[in-house]
This record gives structure tokens, C-alpha cells and sequence, in this order.
């Protein structure tokens, strides 16, 4: 056994984790920890706002299944990472950041640069720590991980006063947590899989809808084989994207605002939904009173609060969704369901939604991103921000393999693609990713492309630059008379900055280019940019309005003014929020 | 209806900020909370009334459990248990008759006089809840010019121990 500074037990203990790249910037409080951490064998990438670093883990975790670690300073830094630490939150996204703080006995002195960083990241914090011994260090590193990785994940934040980590103690990694608090449900109760087995079997009109949790658990197959034996439509929740094959027979899209027409309608008419790893968010139900109106709801998730908090549950399943979805597979007889299949095949073709002409005639957004897919043959990562085009990414693309789309969905904070892409790339270097965003979003952290330039790594842009906050100025024209209030927006000449950052950038404003601009991208062997000026006022469609049901799903401009009325008549004024 | 909640938390820094902050967050109403120390090292005890009406208490609950410092919580409003609550009642007090009557009162509701000055006793009551609130209607009319309550805390009648283990808890939440 050694004696190490509480630097050196952090670097010892984070390759014990198995962490080889960490996202960051230094400062004064932790000068210490960084040169320490030079002489370590990690990959450190120098974010050029602590946002970014947030994000780049947050991207790195989602696409390996690993803790991202992002590191900051006391004060500043903490307080940059705070909206990265969110997201992760609100996404259930595995992460440890670690960030410095003045040393223990200038704490609550407002000492220079010193936040309560405990106490501002708790509600966004799965746990946190504030580490006052560097006796403690390597059991609260122990914790933090096991925290952030185990059950539901998220982030644990590590503060560490700057004198705990130059102080010395003996270092002995544990090799056990004692947590008697923290201990996380994986199996299914049997009586609730025969319970939800036989209702199942009854179902005439099941319908399944599989959450971000599929994605977490790595349930792929086990929900494929499910699907497959019991012969029920398969929904996913927008961060469920990914987690079943979208070109499968049994696929039937997205639900909730921006979803599929016939996802909405499936979930209004069907008599047993099977939710697996999905909370229910508001964007996905939809006015909560006339949700699944039809349905008796079989819940499976592994957080026992999820179960009941939004919607009634006719069965509630805590555990893991592969435990669970590999019993109940077990359990279940195999089924079929031919009329209720027919009734979906039919609005599908009567309210096809994700339609688009063979070739566009202006540049319009989503069948941008069609081309996209076909130029890539479905097969990249797209990384998208918030807004607009990552509704039309979601839709128009149809994503193949597991884990090929990559958003935020819960927190949605813009700027969150760029970053998110860095730490795409680096988690699976051999992939394709693009980065699909907003003019707006590009602008809150673009100062990450000094990172792809500098590491060399080649992401894709597909910036589509509409001049404006275009979801912002959507809900202005569909619900506020067309007041655009602070959503048109002067933006600078982007291939110029682009070159600026030594990105080869080309713009692209006809859309007999848009084909060549992608194939001129991917032949690109670094990063590269393309700037498509696109429509300015499209919008996206279907849209369950805000207040409304899934039963009031629009379709189309022409569509707003007469929903509208039964919605404010059904839902009062409130207009919720982008 | 209320709800008596009785949380074994890990005895840590922070801990009760934490559950503070999910009650804020979460919209929780807190009628009472007290915490304190129990027979283990290391573990406190929180109490934790709340109103059924106003919140949904199986959400309370099932979010209490996420915080990793909880250990265990017991919903006992349908058990048998022990309530009481201590309070300290400064009353105006001028007369010697005034000072036998407040007294005697006391004795009814089985509080003594903890403290006695020129022109003001301290009162010192422990009990369930509605049982302060009598002695309190009683002791108005005198002029109460101070009062503290601690909340209340409780605990299961019998050889029961009042958290049940987190285990059986999860079963129950699960249906
Ligand atoms: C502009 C915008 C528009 C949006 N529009 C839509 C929309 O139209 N439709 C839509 O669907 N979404 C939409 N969203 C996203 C939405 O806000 C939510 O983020 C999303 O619906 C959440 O999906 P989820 O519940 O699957 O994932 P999460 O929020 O990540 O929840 C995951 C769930 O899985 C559980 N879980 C975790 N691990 C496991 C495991 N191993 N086993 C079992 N369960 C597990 C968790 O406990 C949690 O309950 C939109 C977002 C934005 C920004
Ligand atoms: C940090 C942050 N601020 C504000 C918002 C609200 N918001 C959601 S979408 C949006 C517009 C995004 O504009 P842009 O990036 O250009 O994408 P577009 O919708 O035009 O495709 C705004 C302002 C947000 N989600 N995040
Ligand atoms: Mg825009």
C-alpha cells in the first residue's frame, strides 16, 4: 500500500473505472489534479467552454455505454458544466464530472471562485459528494461510478477542494461499495409477468411502445424476439429512436407532438400498451386526461417511481427491460392480431406523414434529411441538436442499427449536437456521425469546432441555417397570429467561419446540390461542413398542439385553426412551452 | 387524510438539504419534519407528515427511496403507533391566581410549569397532536406570547420495528 495525493488516488481510481478519456479544462483549483493528471496515460480533450465538455461526455457515454467523465474548475467551470450535468439527468445518461473547489479551509468564506457546487447541482445530480478528507477519496470515486452506472443511470458529481488533493493518504481501491440505500431492482416480480402474459394473450389491439430504457439495457434483441412472437406494433418513444430496426414489419414510428398520425392513433385506439423503459413525458402523451383512453397499461421500467406517477397502470413491472422482456418472452404464448394490423396498415395509408416527393423543388429540410439517408444508407450516427431539424432528423431518417440516434430529449438544450458528436466520435472512432442542427444551437457552441480541428476527428455538419429560431417561430405562426417575436436571427457567413476553423465548409442553396454536397462531405476524410439554406418557413408536421390530445393530431397548416378551437374548449389556454 | 412517514436516512452532510429540496422540487407539501438520532450509529430518523389531499403520498415515497442516503421508508398512518410532539408555551402571567390556574391546567393535559418569572410561566406539554392543540385553545384567553412545537415523531406499538425493510417496500410499490 502507498501513500498518494488525492490527485494521483483520482487519476489511480479512474483507470480502475476503466475511464480512458476525460473532457476538460483546468483552472486554479484544480492546477494540482491537471499536473498530475499529464503524467497518466488518459486522453484529455480540451473543451473550449466547460458546456462542452458536459456534452462531449454526455455524447461518449450515450454511444459506449460507459461513465463519461468531464472535469472542471471551481466556480466558473462547475457552473458551465451545470446544463450538460442536466441533460444527463433528464436523458438517463451514466456520467461522473468531477470538479475542483477552494481548499476545505476557505470554504463558506466566499473565497475566490468559490460556488456551492454541491448544493447548485443536487436537484440535477443523481448524488453528489463534497469530498473534505482525501481519506474518503477513493471510496466516494468507488460510489460515484457504481451510482452513475448502476439501476437508472446518471450523473454523480465529485467536488474536491483543492487542498484534498494535494494532501496524501494511503490508497487502497475497495473493491466492494456499501450502499444500503442504493440498491436497484433487476428482475421482473413473476406474478406481474404471468399477470401481464396473460392480458397480453387477451389483447385484441396491443401495441408496445419502447422507451430510451431499451437503449440503456441493451434489450435489442430480447424486445425484437417479444415483438416478434407476440406479433405487436412496435412504437419507440423519440429516445427510443434506434432501439428496434425502423425498416421492421412490425415498426410503427414515433407518437406525441411531432410523432407519426398513426402512432398517435394507434396508442388512442389500443386496448393493452406494453410501455418498456419510457417515463411517459408530456411530449409523448400528450393532454394526459385522453391518453390511451382504451388501454389497460402494462408498465415495465426500472425505476419504481416511473410506475403511476404520469398515467394509471394496470400492471406495473419494476426491473430491468431485458430481465423482464426475456421472461416475459418466456412466459407469453405466441399471438396474432390481423385486424388490428389492418386497421393500422390503413391509416398509415391514408395519413401516410413522413411522405415526401421523390424530389423537392425548394430546400426543403426534411427531404434534406432523406437524402442524407439515402446517402449514407441509413447506416451513419446522427447526432442532432435541438429544434426543427432534429424533429425532421428523428423523422426522416430511418435509423437501422441500435444506438445510431443520438438527442436530447428531456432537458433539450441547444448547442448540446456539436459536443455531443466530439464525444460520439471519440467513443466509437470507426463510425460515421453526422451532426444535424440549427443555425441557432450551431451558434451556443461552436466554439467545439476548435476540438474537431485540432483532434482531427472527422464528424460531419449538416447545419441547416433557416434564419431563424424555427420551432420558436412555428408555435409563433401556427398559435400567435404569426407575431415573430426575437426568432429571426442575422447569422454570420458560416463557410467563412468554418474555413476560419480550417473545416472545409461549402454552402449549399439548390437542391440539385444537396446530393453531391453530401458525397463531397463523406469523400472528406476530417471534418467537413455543409450549410444548407433552407426554407425558412416550413414547418413540421404531424403536431399534436400544445394542451391537446393524441387524437388531435394536425397535419398540416390548413389543420391548426379549427383543431385549435376544440382544443382551447378541452384544455383552457395554457400553451406550454418549446 | 395525513400521512405519518418515517425515513432511516444515512447520517451524511447534506442529507436533510436533500430531502428538503425534493419536497420543494416535486411540489411535496410538508406538514411536519423532525429528525434525530436512533440506536444506530451513524443512521438518523426523519418524520415526515404530509396531507394525502394535497399530495400523492406513493410518489413521496417511491422518490424519498431514490435519494441514496434514504435507507428505508415506512408509510405508518394505518398502524398502531406512539405520536408525540413536545411543545414549550410562553403564556402572560401577572397574578398568582392566573399562575394556579395555568398550572392546574398543565396538569390536566399532564405538562408542567417549567419556568415561572414576574409576569410570564413557560409550559412544557408532550402528546399527540390534537392533544396540543387543546391545550393550547385553553391557554389562549391568558395570552400565548411564545410557542415552539418539534412536529411530531412516532413509532410502532408492539415488537414490530416501524421501518419496514426497503425490500418488502419495492414489492408493495410494484403492486
Ligand atoms: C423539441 C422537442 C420535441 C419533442 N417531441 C417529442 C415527440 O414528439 N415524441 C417523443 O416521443 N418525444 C419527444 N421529445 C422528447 C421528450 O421530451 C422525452 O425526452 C422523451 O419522450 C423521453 O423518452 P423516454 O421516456 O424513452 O426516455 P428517458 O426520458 O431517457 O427515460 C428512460 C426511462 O427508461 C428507464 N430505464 C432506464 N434504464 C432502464 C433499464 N435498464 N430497464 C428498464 N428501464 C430503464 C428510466 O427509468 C426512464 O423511465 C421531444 C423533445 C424535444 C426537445
Ligand atoms: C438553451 C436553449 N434556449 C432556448 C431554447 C428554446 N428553443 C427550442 S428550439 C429553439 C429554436 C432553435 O433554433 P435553431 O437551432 O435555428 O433550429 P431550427 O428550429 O430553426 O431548426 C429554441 C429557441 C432551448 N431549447 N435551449
Ligand atoms: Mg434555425
Amino acid at each position: 500500500m502507498q501513500r498518494l495525493t488525492g490527485a494521483q488516488i483520482l487519476c489511480e481510481s479512474l483507470i480502475k473505472e476503466g475511464v480512458d478519456t476525460i473532457f476538460g479544462m483546468p483552472g486554479g483549483a484544480i492546477i494540482p489534479l491537471y499536473d498530475t493528471l499529464f503524467q497518466y496515460p488518459f486522453r484529455h480533450i480540451l473543451c473550449r467552454h466547460e458546456q462542452g465538455a458536459s456534452h462531449m461526455a454526455d455524447g461518449y457515454a450515450r454511444i459506449t455505454g460507459n461513465v463519461g467523465v468531464c472535469l472542471g474548475t471551481s466556480g466558473p467551470g462547475a457552473t458551465n458544466l451545470v446544463t450538460g450535468i442536466a441533460t444527463a439527468m433528464m436523458d438517463s445518461v451514466p456520467m461522473v464530472a468531477i470538479t475542483g473547489q477552494v481548499p476545505t479551509y476557505m470554504i463558506g468564506k466566499d473565497a475566490f471562485q468559490e460556488t456551492d457546487t454541491t448544493g447548485i447541482t443536487m436537484p440535477i445530480t443523481k448524488h453528489n459528494y463534497l469530498v473534505m478528507d482525501v481519506k474518503d477519496l477513493a471510496r466516494v470515486i468507488k460510489e460515484a461510478f457504481h451510482i452513475a452506472r448502476t439501476g437508472r443511470p446518471g450523473p454523480v458529481l465529485i467536488d474536491i477542494p483543492k487542498d484534498v488533493t494535494t494532501n496524501t493518504a494511503i490508497y487502497e481501491y475497495p473493491t466492494k461499495v456499501n450502499l444500503p440505500g442504493f440498491k436497484p431492482k433487476m428482475q421482473g416480480h413473476s406474478k406481474q409477468i404471468r399477470q401481464a402474459a396473460r392480458m397480453i394473450e387477451q389483447a385484441k389491439k396491443p401495441l408496445i411502445i419502447a422507451g430510451h430504457g431499451i437503449i440503456l439495457s441493451g434489450a435489442y434483441s430480447e424486445l425484437r424476439a417479444f415483438a416478434e412472437k407476440t406479433q405487436v406494433p412496435v412504437l419507440t418513444t423519440l429516445l427510443g429512436i434506434s432501439g428496434f430496426p425502423e425498416t421492421h414489419p412490425l415498426y410503427l414510428g414515433w407518437p406525441g407532438m411531432h410523432g407519426m398520425y398513426y402512432a398517435n392513433m394507434a396508442i388512442s385506439h389500443t386496448d393493452c400498451l406494453i410501455a418498456v423503459g419510457m417515463r411517459m413525458d408530456d411530449r409523448v402523451t400528450g393532454r394526459l386526461n385522453a391518453f390511451a383512453p382504451h388501454a389497460q397499461i402494462i408498465h415495465i421500467d426500472i425505476d419504481p417511481a416511473e410506475l403511476g406517477k404520469n398515467v394509471r397502470t394496470a400492471v406495473p413491472i419494476v426491473g430491468d427491460a431485458k430481465n423482464v422482456l426475456e421472461a416475459l418472452l418466456e412466459e407469453v404464448k405466441p399471438g396474432h392480431h390481423p385486424e388490428w394490423m389492418q386497421t393500422l396498415s390503413q391509416w398509415r395509408i391514408e395519413h401516410p406523414s413522413l411522405a415526401l416527393p421523390e424530389k423537392a423543388e425548394t430546400m426543403s429540410s426534411p427531404w434534406i434529411v432523406r437524402e442524407l439517408y439515402h446517402a449514407t444508407e441509413g447506416k451513419a450516427v446522427l447526432v442532432t441538436d435541438v429544434g426543427q431539424a432534429q424533429m425532421w432528423a428523428a423523422q426522416h431518417y430511418f435509423f437501422e442499427r441500435p444506438n445510431t440516434h443520438i438527442t436530447s430529449g428531456g432537458l433539450g438544450p441547444m448547442g448540446y449536437a456539436l459536443p455531443a458528436a466530439i464525444g460520439v466520435q471519440l467513443g466509437k472512432p470507426e463510425e460515421e456521425v453526422w451532426c444535424v442542427t440549427g443555425d441557432g444551437g450551431f451558434q451556443m457552441t461552436l466554439e467545439e469546432l476548435s476540438v474537431l480541428a485540432e483532434e482531427k476527428l472527422p464528424v460531419k455538419i449538416a447545419l441547416f441555417n433557416n434564419s431563424y429560431l424555427g420551432m420558436v417561430r412555428q408555435w409563433q405562426q401556427l398559435f400567435y397570429d404569426r407575431r415573430y417575436s426575437g426568432v429571426k436571427m442575422w447569422n454570420p457567413d458560416f463557410v467563412k467561419l468554418g474555413e476560419a476553423y480550417s473545416i472545409p465548409t461549402i454552402r449549399v442553396s439548390q437542391v440539385d446540390g444537396v446530393r453531391a454536397a453530401f458525397e463531397w462531405a463523406r469523400a472528406i476524410e476530417g471534418p467537413a461542413m455543409i450549410e444548407f439554406v433552407v426554407d425558412a418557413e416550413e414547418n413540421v408536421f404531424p403536431m399534436v398542439p400544445p394542451g391537446a390530445s393524441l387524437q388531435e393530431t394536425i397535419e398540416s397548416a390548413d389543420d391548426v385553426a379549427p383543431k385549435m378551437q376544440q382544443v382551447a374548449v378541452a384544455a383552457g389556454s395554457d400553451k406550454g412551452g418549446v | 387524510m395525513k400521512h405519518t412517514l418515517v425515513a432511516l436516512v444515512e447520517n451524511q452532510p447534506g442529507v436533510l438539504q436533500r430531502v428538503a429540496n425534493l419536497f420543494s422540487r416535486r411540489g411535496f407539501n410538508i406538514e411536519s419534519l423532525t429528525v434525530g438520532h436512533t440506536e444506530t450509529d451513524k443512521i438518523s430518523r426523519m418524520t415526515i407528515v404530509v396531507d394525502g389531499a394535497t399530495t400523492q403520498v406513493e410518489q413521496v415515497i417511491k422518490q424519498l427511496y431514490k435519494l441514496i442516503d434514504v435507507i428505508r421508508v415506512s408509510d405508518v398512518s394505518e398502524d398502531r403507533t406512539v405520536d408525540r410532539e413536545l411543545a414549550l408555551i410562553k403564556i402572560h402571567c401577572a397574578s398568582a391566581s392566573n399562575r394556579l390556574e395555568i398550572s392546574n391546567l398543565a396538569d390536566v393535559f399532564r405538562g408542567r410549569v417549567v419556568d415561572v418569572a414576574t409576569d410570564a410561566v413557560i409550559v412544557e406539554v408532550t402528546g399527540t397532536d390534537d392533544k396540543i392543540d387543546s391545550i393550547l385553545g385553553m391557554l389562549r384567553p391568558y395570552g400565548i406570547k411564545e410557542m415552539v412545537r418539534t412536529g411530531m415523531i412516532s413509532m410502532v406499538r408492539g415488537a414490530q420495528i416501524t421501518a419496514r425493510g426497503s425490500e418488502a417496500r419495492m414489492l408493495e410499490a410494484a403492486g
